[in-house]
């Protein structure tokens, strides 16, 4: 038996190697305590599925996504540049990441300063290996038959108009896929984007995650379904308001289809 | 004597459109106080965008009820005003009922859709009036709405209701005095709508009803024209800017943020990467992001004066829809606001743009801005494309550099990403850690 890896660029260059796609951690997937769950998730899916991958490790930094959406547009710039620098320097072609500011700024931002890169998201990678039929679901694993719900991020739905994909990996787990009343392009936002998630919100009524939470829970689904790091943790918050934990749990989708591969 | 009505006529015509010609060049004027912004790649596109979006009403029907009584306004109004044609006309030349000779049969058809028309226009006005003032749907009442806003809404609906009356009004007794064989009157065949307003009229007097023709046929036409003018000074602008606006909408992925090679070619020095801006620093430095709306690009004043305030990006704002003070509509009206403000002070001779005010602090403050989740729901909720985002996120660029003025809270992620390049606390070296567990672990077959 052997043990999953993790190649880095540095280490695959070193033996002049290059992998078919850089799987771009970000820094939630990176630190974050629950989403590293999900980083370890993805990289067991592509270890088992055999997909050629690596990352960039200690050398990756921030995309730069919050300070742009706070104002700070140079230091945005100093993060993309230094990024784009690292990634041309390994003559990156493609790019899969689990967080939709990561992908977003990656695939949108970052050619007007050098970056061109394929980007995708890790739904539509898992969904294009479901379609391969290269990830063998066993469909009989604790989702089968649930009712789940899928909650729509922002800078995968309206941002980039990726709203099938994560469906269809959804509904791939053999479950009830049931959708909250905002859902697809009239999604509401978890409360995280345009940089919130690093302070608190502005004075108001309510906070938007438990909104969001209340018409998740409303579906009456055991299971929010989400593939965003700060959704994840803002989805998880509102669950913990409405002290439901015991019974809904908040999963990523990458942490579904590894459940249901029984890694 | 009998040129009298016709001279008068055209002074009316002239003198309206002198003083539209003039509101035009006033709001062309406001607009272009944006910064310029070169937007006309992909035509094809562009073109099939205002098809649908404007012409097509697509965005409309997100919510079937409004949109349907929308549309039919919208089609009244667009068909309606040909004839108005036939109006003006018969207003220059003295005569009556220029195209139904030459018409015939048609003319009677069209008279019928017109009349249709005006009562689905008069029945749609009703109900917005009531949905407004009755039924007082949130989206139409919340605080940016008081006072004027509400007023012009309410007013615009009722000159519509009142024209399309003079309409039905003026065929009735038109139809009783043609049957009567009066002169100058031309029987065009049945009426359906208007001939139902028959018996208020018949028991009058032929004199008394030419009067109520004639009352109705230049309350009507005046009335457009004074209507026109009125629209310039409204929110009711969006029947033109629609068109425009739409053409000029944003064709990138909504998340996508404008660059700034400004700051790129500073970074590039910074890090020592050639650079192919010119050595010489530019004669004028400009701001950092928007503080007043000449920083801001002439698509976004477009955008203010295209915007109706229907609030459907407000509806759907997720800081709005939990207390937040951020109005994305409002945005939008203080943009306008600010813009008429200006134009106003530059046309009396004023100080323009160095009055003292701004945009940022006298009519948006940073709580708004600091509100914003950036996800675009108002973006897509827009019936004509409009931005608010982009707005939004060019202030927090003034705000953030040539301020400091971000909250704390940012002001230390911002010193994460410089020390750690994360946007937490924690050592860059660390970010490689989540990989030691998961290499520990064996594959299961």
């Amino acid at each position: 038996m052997s043990t999953y890896k993790v190649p880095t660029m540095a280490e695959m260059a070193g033996k002049g190697e290059s992998p078919e796609v850089l799987f771009w951690v970000g820094c939630a997937g990176s630190f974050d305590d629950r989403y590293k769950a999900v980083t370890q998730a993805f990289v067991k899916i592509l270890n088992k599925v055999g997909v050629s991958f690596a990352v960039l490790g200690p050398e990756e930094a921030c995309t730069g996504d919050p300070a742009r959406r706070a104002g700070n547009e140079f230091l945005f710039q100093m993060q993309a540049v230094a990024n784009i620098q690292v990634m041309n320097g390994y003559n990156i072609k493609k790019v899969v990441t689990a967080c939709p500011h990561c992908f977003n700024t990656i695939k949108n931002e970052y050619p007007a300063l050098g970056g061109n890169y394929e980007v995708i998201h890790h739904s539509q990678f898992l969904q294009q290996l479901i379609n391969e039929g290269k990830v063998a679901l066993k469909g009989g694993g604790e989702f089968k038959g649930k009712k789940i719900t899928f909650h729509d991020s922002c800078y995968l739905g309206r941002a980039n108009n990726v709203y099938e994909a994560p469906r269809e990996v959804i509904k791939a787990l053999d479950v009830e896929l049931v959708e909250m009343k905002r859902c697809k392009t009239k999604g509401l936002c978890c409360g995280a984007g345009g940089a919130q998630m690093f302070k608190e919100p502005e004075p108001g009524r309510k906070d938007i995650n438990v909104e969001r939470t209340e018409e998740a829970l409303a579906t009456g689904a055991s299971a929010i379904a989400v593939g965003c790091p700060f959704c994840l943790t803002m989805m998880t918050d509102g669950v913990k308001n409405k002290e439901r934990e015991a019974d809904v749990k908040v999963y990523d989708l990458a942490e579904m289809i590894a459940k249901d591969m029984g890694i | 004597m009998s040129f009298l009505p016709q001279l008068i006529f055209l002074i009316i015509l002239s003198a309206a459109s002198f003083f539209l010609i003039k509101r035009v060049k006033f709001l062309r004027r406001n607009i272009f106080l944006g910064k310029a912004e070169t937007r006309n790649d992909h035509p094809e596109k562009r073109w099939q965008t205002m098809a649908l979006v404007a012409f097509g009403q697509q965005k409309m029907f997100k919510r079937f009820l409004p949109a349907f009584l929308h549309l039919m306004v919208y089609v009244g109004f667009v068909v309606i005003n040909l004839e108005v044609l036939e109006f003006v006309l018969d207003g220059i030349l003295g005569t009556h009922r220029l195209f139904a000779p030459i018409l015939g049969s048609i003319y009677t058809v069209a008279m019928n859709v017109f009349e249709f028309l005006a009562f689905a226009v008069l029945l749609a006005c009703v109900i917005f009036l009531i949905r407004r003032n009755v039924v007082k749907v949130p989206r139409f009442t919340m605080p940016e709405m008081k006072g004027w806003p509400a007023m012009d809404a309410n007013i615009i609906l009722v000159i519509e209701i009142v024209l399309m009356i003079a309409i039905l009004k003026m065929n009735a007794a038109d139809q009783i005095l043609a049957a009567r064989g009066v002169d100058h009157y031309i029987p065009v065949g049945t009426l359906f709508f208007s001939g139902l307003l028959s018996p208020l009229l018949e028991n009058f007097s032929s004199e008394f009803l030419i009067f109520v023709e004639r009352a109705a046929w230049w309350f009507h036409i005046v009335g457009i024209l004074a209507f026109a003018i009125y629209v310039t000074y409204s929110k009711h602008l969006h029947i033109f800017l629609a068109f425009p606006n739409t053409w000029y909408s944003n064709l990138k992925p909504k998340g996508e943020m404008a660059n700034m090679p400004a700051v790129t070619n500073e970074v590039n020095m910074m890090l020592g990467i050639p650079t192919d801006a010119p050595a010489d620093p530019p004669a004028e430095i400009g701001r950092f992001g928007a503080k007043d709306i000449n920083d801001l690009s002439w698509i976004n004043v477009m955008n203010a004066y295209s915007c109706t305030e229907c609030g459907r990006c407000t509806s759907e704002c997720p800081a709005n829809l939990t207390g937040k003070k951020l109005s994305p509509r409002k945005i939008m009206m203080d943009v306008r606001d600010r813009a008429e403000e200006v134009g106003k002070s530059l046309d009396a001779g004023g100080k323009g743009l160095e009055d003292g005010k701004s945009l940022l602090g006298d009519y948006i403050t940073k709580e708004e801005l600091n509100a914003c989740t950036s996800c675009n729901a108002c973006v897509e909720a827009c019936p004509v494309n409009i931005d608010p985002l982009s707005i939004i996120l060019e202030m927090r660029r003034y705000v953030a550099m040539e301020e400091s003025g971000t909250p704390a809270q940012w002001n230390a992620m911002f010193q994460n990403m410089e020390t750690s390049f994360a946007p937490w606390k924690f050592s860059p070296q660390d970010r490689f850690n989540w990989a030691e567990k998961v290499k520990e672990e064996e594959i299961p077959d």
